[in-house]
């Protein structure tokens, strides 16, 4: 099955990565975005055996660094 | 008896050569040259080098697949007993990745790469690593890296102003770290890392010097204690 693991930056961490996607968002002459934040998506094809405990530990192990990141995980029906 | 140090080299690693150039230098021995697979360290090292670079390509993070390699658990239980571990600038991020180092290495306020020569404050004069500058002197260092703006929650950045453990501070804007911080050291004091390259200021050549006080004072404080 599918498993998709959404990492985004913590509230309060700053993100210029994400301020200059919005400045260039404004520089293709789009108004009114006020915000951007960017963040990584992660799909996981695994066993259904694969238990959310395990994948709790995969992401805050590995996939997303807990100082500056959350992440969220979400099986995805076949 | 000899100095016995070690650098870590990761796939992708590019300073491990100066560092152990830097080594060898000041203590006269050369460094045994370790690699990421590998599972165990030389034994009886009295220091390790995590040197800079774009280990395993940056993939994932700066410094997270290293960070996860089989030496890294080495070294993370040689810290653990007390031996002297420098990161610089992806080992500092490989370091924070690893656990040894609090904080994380985000990418530079300003979006670029920045590579240049900076001014640092020596902020803490008494740790194994700093003991040859003086507190509040400013030393020149170069830096080249795209993700050394540190970050810390405010109360982990309290707590390491309170300990004593911010070992250098950029004395000019680089790169957007917290409270300018270029350089931290772990509770114990004998893990230090930083964004700055020490090993890139060694001999008149490099256009400073100011580095080959980290590795003297080190060295010299090691081989005393042997």
């Amino acid at each position: 099955m599918k498993v998709r693991v959404h990492v985004s930056l913590k509230n309060g961490v700053l993100d210029p990565q994400g301020r200059a996607i919005q400045h260039a968002i404004e520089g293709l002459g789009f108004a009114g975005v006020k915000d951007v934040r960017a963040g990584r998506l992660f799909e996981l094809e695994v066993d259904p055996g694969v238990t959310d405990a395990q994948l709790e530990e995969m992401a805050s192990k590995l996939l997303a660094n807990m100082v500056i990141e959350n992440y969220r995980i979400e099986r995805v029906a076949a | 008896m000899p100095f016995r140090s070690a650098v870590i080299t990761f796939p992708g690693s590019n300073c491990d050569r100066d560092m152990a150039v830097a080594l060898e230098q000041v203590s006269g021995t050369a460094p045994h040259r370790v690699w990421h697979g590998d599972s165990e360290l030389p034994a009886g090292l009295d220091f390790i080098a995590v040197p800079g670079g774009f280990s395993y390509g940056d993939y994932l993070r700066s410094g997270a697949m290293a960070a996860r390699s089989p030496i890294m658990q080495a070294v993370i239980a040689a810290a653990g007993r007390g031996v002297p571990v420098l990161g610089v600038c992806n080992g500092f991020q490989i370091l924070t990745e690893a656990g040894l180092l609090p904080g994380a290495l985000m990418r530079n306020a300003g979006i670029r790469f920045v590579c240049k020569e900076v001014a640092l404050r020596v902020e803490n004069s008494r740790s194994l690593f700093t003991s040859a500058y003086s507190a509040g002197q400013v030393i020149r260092i170069p830096v080249a890296h795209h993700d050394g703006n540190y970050f810390a929650d405010q109360a982990t950045l309290d707590r390491l102003e309170g300990e004593g453990r911010v070992a250098f501070r950029y004395a000019e804007e680089c790169n957007g770290s917290a409270r300018d911080i270029a350089g931290v050291l772990n509770e114990a004091g004998n893990v230090l890392g930083m964004m700055p390259h020490p090993e890139r200021a060694i001999e008149a050549a490099h256009g400073s010097t100011d580095g080959r006080a980290l590795f003297e004072a080190a060295i010299k404080g090691l081989v005393e204690s042997l």
